[in-house]
Order: C-alpha cells, then sequence, then structure tokens
C-alpha cells in the first residue's frame, strides 16, 4: 500500500513554532450568546489565558484543537494553516498534532497509565514506541505508575500521566485547560517545573488557561485576559496584573475597591493627577495617565494597600488622607475588614492586633491613608 | 422432550445473536451521534417490534418474503423456492423481532461514554474508527453484554412470528415454543412442563448475566 498523497498541508517538525489565530465565532444563546472574536500570536513558551469562567476560554482552545468550527477566521502554526475557509481548508483534528489536556484530563478508565501515554504513538514501531513512553514517563517522574490505572493513582498523578500522553506525541503547540486547578500549591509547583524542563528542551507554545491570579504569576512569561469572547489585555503578569485597565480583570486580580471617578485636573510636572470619586467629594492623588481634564475614569484599590489611623495623621509621604467613619468590622481568618464610609464606602484589610490595640469599633471616626500610586487606574 | 427443536431454538437465538451484533453496532453507532434533524424516525421504526403484536410483525415478514413480493420472487429466482416456511426466513422474521432488543443497550452504552475521551482520542491522532474501537467498544461492553443477551433470550422465547413466518416443520422451523403449544393442545401437560421449565431456566440464566454484568460497571473485567 502507498501512502495517500492527499495532504494539503505538511505540518513542519515542531521547533519555532509561532501559533497565530484570528477568529470569530458566535455562540447560540444556549450557550450563553456572545461572540468569540479575537486575533493574537503566540511564541514558543508559557502563554497564560486569563479570565472569567464562561469568557471563552475554552471554546477558543476547542477551535484551536479543531473540536469546534470558528465561523470564520484563519489558524496557523508556523508555516502550516488548520483552518481557513476561504482556502477551504479545515484540517481535522488527529491531524493537527495538538496536545490538549482537557479539563478534567479525559484519561482513559479502561487502560493503565502506559497505554494511556501510548496511546498516540500507535504509528510507530513497537521498540520506538516503547522508548519513547518509557523516556516521558521517566521525565515525569511516574515510572512507577506504568501498570495501574487511572482510577487507582492520585490526581497530582493523574496530571503528569495527561500532560506525558499530550506531550509524547511531540506536538507543534500544547493546550492546557485549567490542568492544575483541583492540585494543592506543593504539587502544583513541582507539576510546573517539570512542565518547565520539558518546555525548556522542545520550546513549543503552550497555551494555559486559568482563573487562578496565583497561576498566573507563578507561569506566564505572558498573559492574554479574555473577558465576554474578547482579548482585553495582554503584556506580562505584572504589567496586565498591576495596572488592570478593565473591571473584570480588577477585580480577578485582586481589588476589593473600585470606584467611577472623573479627572479634575492632570499635573504634568509631578506626574500625577487629580480624580474626584463619583458621588463623593472625596479627591484622590493618582498617577498620571493620559486622560483629559473633566473625563471618566476608574480608580482600584486594594485592600491591603490602605493604612487607617484614629487620629489625623501628619509628616506622611502619602499624599491621601480620607477622613471617615468605620461601618462595620467583620473577621474573616486572621484578617479583619473594615468597612469605612468616607462618602463612599471603602474595604481595607487590618490585624486582630491591630483593631484590638486601636479599640476600634463601628461609629469611630478615623483616617485612611492611599498611596498615590496604590490608586490604579482603568479605563472607565 | 424434543431435543431436535430444543437445539433448533437455540440455533437460531445464537445465529440471530451473533448477526445482531454485526448489524447492530453500525446502527446504534449512528443512532448515538447522528445529528440527523429526522434521527427520531429511525429510532421509532428500530423500536416499533416492542409494541407491536408479533402476528402483525409476522404477517408482514410473511407477505415481504412469500412470492408475491419482489424479495420474495427475487430469492425465489435464486434459489428455487420462497423464504416463507424455511429456517432463513425464520432468522429474517427473529433478526427484526429482536433489533431492539440489541441496538438500544447498544447506543444507551456508546451515548454514555465521555464525549472528552473520544476528543482526547482524536487530538491524540485517532481516527473516528480507531476511537471506536480502542475507546468506545472497550467502554461500551456491559451494554454490548446486554445487547446480545437480550436479543437471544428474546429470540429464544417468540412464537407469533415463528408460527406466522415458519409454521410448524420438524427440524425446520419448529421451536421449543411452538413445540410446547403442540403438547399442551394434546393434553401432554408433562412434556410441555419440561420444556417450558427448559425454556425458563435458560431465559433466566441469560437475564442473569445481563443483571450481572450491570450490576457493577467492571464486574466481569478480568483485572479487576
Amino acid at each position: 500500500m502507498t501512502m495517500a498523497q492527499n495532504d494539503i498541508v505538511i505540518l513542519p517538525p515542531s521547533g519555532s513554532n509561532v501559533l497565530s489565530v484570528e477568529i470569530r465565532k458566535s455562540r447560540s444563546q444556549v450557550d450563553g450568546g456572545f461572540t468569540l472574536d479575537l486575533r493574537f500570536e503566540v511564541m514558543s513558551g508559557f502563554t497564560v489565558l486569563f479570565g472569567p469562567s464562561g469568557a471563552g476560554k475554552t471554546t477558543l482552545l476547542d477551535c484551536i484543537a479543531g473540536l469546534a468550527a470558528p465561523d470564520r477566521g484563519t489558524i496557523t502554526i508556523g508555516g502550516s494553516v488548520l483552518f481557513d475557509p476561504q482556502r477551504k481548508i479545515d484540517l481535522p483534528v488527529q491531524r493537527r498534532r495538538i496536545g490538549y489536556v482537557f479539563q478534567g484530563l479525559a484519561l482513559f478508565p479502561h487502560l493503565t497509565a502506559e497505554k494511556n501515554i501510548a496511546y498516540g504513538l500507535t504509528g510507530r514501531g513497537a521498540s520506538e514506541r516503547r522508548r519513547h513512553t518509557g523516556a516521558i514517563l521517566e521525565s515525569f517522574r511516574i515510572s512507577h505508575l506504568r501498570q495501574r490505572r487511572p482510577a487507582e493513582i492520585s490526581g497530582g498523578e493523574r496530571q503528569r500521566v495527561a500532560l506525558a500522553r499530550a506531550l509524547v506525541t511531540d506536538p507543534c503547540i500544547l493546550l492546557l485547560d485549567e490542568p492544575l486547578a483541583a492540585l494543592d500549591a506543593a504539587t502544583k509547583s513541582k507539576i510546573i517545573d517539570d512542565l518547565r524542563a520539558w518546555n525548556h528542551e522542545h520550546r513549543i507554545p503552550i497555551l494555559y488557561v486559568t482563573h487562578s491570579r496565583d497561576e498566573v504569576f507563578a507561569l506566564g512569561e505572558r498573559v492574554l485576559v479574555l473577558e465576554n469572547g474578547r482579548i482585553t489585555a495582554q503584556g506580562t503578569p505584572h504589567e496586565v496584573m498591576t495596572a488592570p485597565r478593565t473591571e473584570t480583570v480588577a477585580q480577578l486580580a485582586g481589588f476589593e475597591n473600585v470606584f467611577d471617578a472623573a479627572v479634575v485636573a492632570a499635573h504634568e510636572d509631578r506626574g500625577t493627577m487629580t480624580c474626584r470619586i463619583v458621588g463623593s467629594q472625596v479627591e484622590l492623588e493618582t498617577p498620571l495617565v493620559r486622560a483629559e481634564p473633566g473625563s471618566s475614569l476608574r480608580v482600584g484599590i486594594r485592600a491591603g494597600d490602605i493604612l487607617l489611623a484614629t487620629v489625623r495623621p501628619q509628616g506622611l509621604s502619602a499624599r491621601n488622607v480620607i477622613p471617615g467613619r468605620i461601618v462595620s468590622l467583620q473577621q474573616r481568618d486572621m484578617i479583619v475588614v473594615a468597612r469605612v464610609d468616607c462618602g463612599i464606602e471603602m474595604d481595607l484589610h487590618l490585624t486582630l492586633a491591630a483593631r484590638d490595640l486601636l479599640e476600634l469599633q463601628a461609629g469611630r471616626e478615623v483616617w485612611l491613608v492611599v498611596k498615590t500610586h496604590s490608586c490604579h487606574l482603568m479605563a472607565g | 422432550m424434543d431435543w431436535q427443536a430444543f437445539w433448533l431454538t437455540i440455533r437460531l437465538a445464537m445465529l440471530v445473536a451473533v448477526i445482531l451484533v454485526i448489524v447492530g453496532l453500525p446502527i446504534a453507532y449512528w443512532i448515538a451521534y447522528s445529528r440527523w434533524r429526522w434521527k427520531f424516525l429511525a429510532e421509532a421504526v428500530v423500536a416499533l417490534p416492542i409494541v407491536l403484536p408479533p402476528t402483525v410483525l409476522g404477517f408482514y415478514v410473511l407477505v415481504a418474503l412469500g412470492s408475491r413480493s419482489p424479495l420474495g420472487r427475487w430469492w425465489q429466482a435464486i434459489t428455487g423456492h420462497t423464504l416463507a416456511f424455511t429456517f432463513t426466513g425464520l432468522v429474517i422474521g427473529s433478526l427484526i423481532y429482536s433489533l431492539p432488543f440489541a441496538v438500544q443497550p447498544f447506543a444507551t452504552a456508546f451515548s454514555l461514554v465521555d464525549s472528552k475521551l473520544m476528543a482526547a482520542s482524536a487530538t491524540l491522532g485517532a481516527s473516528k474508527l480507531q476511537t471506536f474501537l480502542r475507546v468506545v467498544l472497550p467502554l461500551s461492553v456491559p451494554g454490548l453484554v446486554t445487547g446480545v443477551a437480550l436479543s437471544f433470550a428474546h429470540t429464544l422465547g417468540e412464537f407469533g412470528v415463528v408460527l406466522m413466518v415458519g409454521g410448524n416443520i420438524p427440524g425446520v422451523t419448529r421451536t421449543v415454543s411452538i413445540d410446547i403449544y403442540d403438547r399442551v393442545q394434546a393434553f401432554d401437560y408433562a412434556a410441555a412442563n419440561q420444556t417450558a421449565l427448559m425454556l425458563l431456566s435458560v431465559s433466566f440464566a441469560a437475564l442473569c448475566l445481563v443483571y450481572g454484568v450491570n450490576r457493577k460497571v467492571w464486574a466481569l473485567w478480568p483485572w479487576k
């Protein structure tokens, strides 16, 4: 029998692959009814795809893998086209050479760890299959599990088997859909180390979906933020998370206080601005951004970045001192969440000791101290 | 006890069960995974023998096999005799009669296989056929056993279709249930009881197999 010569696109060996995606896909009302509409490129190395649930992260991965079809657009890896309806190309899933670790892993329950891993190697000879399987079992430190079935091993071990199964086929790109969500921090960081070590040798794009802020910082060389089917921010984790430009990212990034604000004046010489919080007399000094006086913005302040004083503080470098009155004090684990009415209500975090030493209680008059650079500005 | 009738019945039931695996698997696969909007029509046709009186079914099969139908004429032109009142005719009637008892458990088992596993198989390079053979089929074994055992047991006890299509020719179309009927007609209750008891035992054993396998998903796997 001769090999079929009808391949439209011959995939190059993995290595210097750039994933390029430009797609549009409307989901039916039943599925939540939003449109996936995005365009991005991903280089080799880790890229974190971050966003709230329902943002379209899994749908995007399914489109790349060929499990879902975009309405239009193109998907290419390196020089090879996976999807381009104008050129009548829609490579079937099994020929896309994509490693996909599903949410929930989807290990084959009737096969041992070793057979799960060898599943994608059926085209190769028996000895080569054994060699590849053995090597990857070794590098993910699961050789001792080879005869066990998925039901008989722990969550972290299953995770390693799923990764090994996806990687052993030498894919052009790796898609990971919240692969570590269910694991404890220690197991998680060990697996991430192994994955990093593997990627150091193979250098393929790894698209890692998560809605965990910690994983973004632990993994990402680069972050794409997906909201309602659109990419709303991208950059290094630090850039995206510390200067969130939309409220969804702000809440995900841990901003307890988000307010509408209007620019009162810009102080170009000092690199700051004055903004008034809408619906109050509170004025904040914030970092300077390009915005006309009168334009509206949002300000995010983390509860942990606010200081509280029982007398009006003096001689501080912090520029924002706001008088207010304690509305409530609530203990959560080892911190106290104080809600203070300053015309607007702000939440801040205190230690138990601070609460007791300052004899804080509801109704008490206090001053809040916020540094200029603790005020994070976002698009209004 | 009429051993000739007994072995004829066993032969018929086994043959029907085996053919239904071959014919039933693709039908069940299509029913489980097709997204055709008129699929329910096909499902209804497959399920018809469950609700139809066997005499109605037998009547139409008899007409279809007889020398007035195109099928009957075609068969007669090739073999020189009609299908009605032959063992082959009996097999065809039984296949239709027992089809839902094989297809429905197969289709249910297929549709219970997690679609994520099939997606995973595809991303690992497997074609649809390979995925079916390596993932869907192994995970559907309890459903397969159920379908085979039910179609076997159901064929074993059929009466109406056999009487209509096959008649009562010893060694050719005389099955156990016909034999029992004959004995009762002749007031030979002892012989009828013997045969009835045998049929009862075999049917009970087949159903025990079904429920035994389904009691626990992996109960019959050699490695657990």
